[in-house]
């Protein structure tokens, strides 16, 4: 579904991705673990087409079409979701309106019927359901005073409307409480099958035990410097990454 | 004889062919009204950009633009929105027209001040006054019409639609209307007004406002400027709000090649209020200016003003707001905001908060801000599959939504909301 090869990024001319190769299987969950200023949130940026990175070498192939040629609405109509680390403010955009609005710039994508006001407040109405959010969400702005369990929750609950065959999870789990962890990881989880698949970057094995990922890559100074099934998270959390440095 | 300012002469010109044409020509006090304004503006001149309160608007296209005033028959008939509540005063050219109008089973008086004009010597210029500024001078020699309205004491007036239209005429056209409202004691009214005109013709629209709010009265007075891209608009408004009493004005400029919406209010009562709100939506080649002078005059006052500003193209905008704060006025509560975002690296914005404080215990607070587009917020529209230009107007929407948010009237507010929507993608 997902192919990376040889990808190099710099950012102000200097270089954070250093040779990325990465093959993410339709139906697979992989994980990307490493310490801070690896290249996580860059790598997740890059894929999701944000501007100030430059593409210095190498392809991103999705389902077999240029990733890196589409602009980041053509990324998310494609089928990608970046789940934010720092989901953004939105004072004055309601969240319904917001959800509404980006649920049916898909669904005319996909050649879907829009849905009006109501048939969409009874989906959102579900789904927040299951993600434990109070309905007021809904009517305020977007992010705009949420806590940071409710941020991530508020990304999950979007990843859940617009059902990606792609998502990009950058640290969804920093700044949560073991209850609203389990939340998020169960709307992942809801959303397992044949054709999705997930990238979830985290720098803690904590996610990954409600999250179980088929494979964990360890990614260090720009580039994937070890690869395996999810005992590898365990043994990070056990020895650190400076046992992966010195291997 | 001095030299007479720019500008001037065309329209003392016509004064002079007109005095004895002009509605209430028989009335001595009007006569005598009339005769001192045109010296005023003789005078005076347009503004120039020497003068403080108009450093950052030129006139001079209006001086020189050579404008007739109407006079003349009327032979089309505007095209009359959808009603927003059962009473509607319509003007076309600045003249009444009854024929559209529906005032009858009103709760409270109001009627073409052409026709009132006998009973008005008390009532027409004892806010705006010809020697302290031009425009005012060239309304009161020139005026031929406008509404006056009375809402009794204690009576809720309910919604009141101003329809102002302008024809399209050969030649340039300027009207002058004078609108007076009054509020008795404890009464009520929503004033919504729109100002529309074709989107070519070049023409004048200079409206003088004088408003008067009883005690405990509350007025909310909603004006959408709509003109036609070649106008000019210069709105003047003058209010003065007594004891309890609330002046709630929110005025969107969107239309007109050159506007100014100029609003003096004096809150002269204790536990007055004042909202001045508004949004100013400008597209390549408009220049709109709000100025604002506030005085607090009474103890326990509130004052709110938010004013919004967006700019693309080459165009310009100008905000001056200034809040005069008498020693009297203990306990002011006055709070001003402005804030302008930039569409285009062409466009302008000129900002002039002004507080003069003279009381000790007041809580008074401004600020400015001049800002783009939010790249995070772009992105973050864009990541969830809102294309650029979509996710680009739900951004202008959402800055312009605050402005917006703090009108109290919920029928002024949806008409705001529906001005405001999709402005951008309408312009761009």
């Amino acid at each position: 579904m997902l192919k990376i090869e040889g990808l190099t990024a710099e950012v102000e001319g200097k270089p954070i991705l250093q040779g990325i190769d990465l093959e993410l299987p339709a139906g697979e969950i992989h994980a990307i673990m490493g310490p801070n200023g690896s290249g996580k949130s860059t790598l997740s940026y890059v894929l999701s087409g944000r501007e100030g990175y430059e593409i210095t070498g190498g392809s991103v192939t999705f389902d077999g079409i240029d990733l890196l040629a589409l602009e980041p609405e053509e990324r998310a109509a494609a089928g990608l979701f970046l789940a934010f680390q720092y989901p953004v403010e939105l004072p004055g955009v309601g969240n319904a309106l917001f959800l509404r609005t980006a649920l049916n710039a898909l669904r005319r994508h996909r050649g879907e019927a829009e849905l009006d006001a109501m048939q969409f407040l009874k989906l959102a109405r579900e789904r927040m359901k299951a993600l434990s959010m109070p309905e007021d969400m809904l009517k305020r702005g977007v992010n705009v005073g949420f806590s940071g369990g409710e941020k991530k929750r508020n990304e999950v609950l979007q990843m859940a409307l617009l059902r990606p065959r792609l998502a990009i999870l950058d640290e969804t789990d920093s700044g949560l409480d073991i209850d609203a962890l389990k939340i998020v990881a169960d709307g992942v989880n809801a959303l397992r099958a044949p054709d999705f698949s997930a990238l979830v970057i985290t720098h803690y094995q904590r996610l990954l035990d409600y999250i179980v990922p088929d494979r964990v890559h360890v990614l260090m100074g720009g580039r994937i410097v070890q690869s395996g099934g999810p005992e590898l998270a365990k043994q990070l959390e056990a020895s650190g990454y400076a046992s992966v440095k010195a291997a | 004889m001095s030299a007479i300012p720019a500008g001037v002469e065309g329209f003392l010109h016509r004064f002079d062919g007109l005095r004895q044409r002009l509605p209430g020509a028989r009335l001595p006090w009007l006569r005598a009204l009339r005769e001192a304004a045109a010296e005023a503006f003789r005078i005076q001149g347009f503004p120039t950009r020497r003068a403080e309160a108009w450093k950052y608007t030129d006139l001079r296209l209006v001086a020189e633009a050579g404008f007739e005033e109407p006079l003349s028959a009327i032979d089309d008939d505007p095209a009359l929105p959808a009603p927003r509540g059962p009473y509607r005063a319509v003007f076309q050219d600045g003249r009444f027209r009854e024929d559209l109008s529906t005032l009858e089973e009103a709760p409270f008086a109001a009627a073409s001040l052409a026709a009132a004009l006998p009973a008005l010597e008390a009532r027409l210029g004892a806010l705006a006054r010809p020697a302290e500024a031009a425009l005012v001078a060239l309304n009161t020699a020139l005026f031929e019409d406008g509404l006056v309205v009375t809402v009794p004491a204690g009576v809720a007036g309910g919604v009141l639609e101003l329809l102002s239209f302008a024809s399209a005429g050969e030649r340039p056209a300027a009207f002058h209307p004078r609108h007076l409202i009054r509020l008795e004691a404890g009464a009520s009214l929503t004033l919504i007004e729109t100002a529309t005109g074709p989107a070519k013709a070049r023409y004048l629209h200079n409206p003088v406002y004088e408003i008067e709010l009883a005690e405990g009265a509350t007025l909310t007075h909603a004006r959408l400027q709509q003109e036609g891209l070649a106008a000019f608009q210069l709105g003047t408004a003058y209010a003065r709000v007594a004891s309890g009493a609330t002046y709630d004005n929110f005025t969107l400029n969107a239309g007109g090649k050159l506007v100014r919406n100029e609003i003096h209010v004096v809150l002269e009562g204790p536990k007055a209020a004042c909202h001045m709100n508004g949004a100013q939506l400008l597209r390549d080649g408009q220049h709109a200016d709000t100025t604002t002078v506030l005085d607090h005059a009474a103890p326990d006052c509130a004052s709110r003003q938010t004013y919004k500003t967006v700019l693309s193209g080459r165009s310009r905008g100008v905000f001056q707001g200034k809040i005069h704060v008498h020693q009297v006025a203990q306990r002011t509560d006055g709070y001003q905001m402005n804030q302008a975002l930039l569409l285009s690296p062409e466009a302008e914005i000129d900002s002039k908060p002004q507080l003069e404080i003279y009381a000790d215990d007041v809580k008074c607070s401004h600020g400015a801000t001049v800002g783009e587009i939010d790249a995070d917020q772009l992105f973050y529209l864009r990541a969830r599959g809102i294309p650029e230009a979509k996710a680009r107007a739900m951004l202008v929407e959402a800055f312009l939504t605050e402005a917006v948010e703090g009108v109290q009237d919920p029928v002024a507010r949806d008409a705001l909301q529906a001005a405001v929507a999709g402005w951008w993608e309408k312009a761009a």
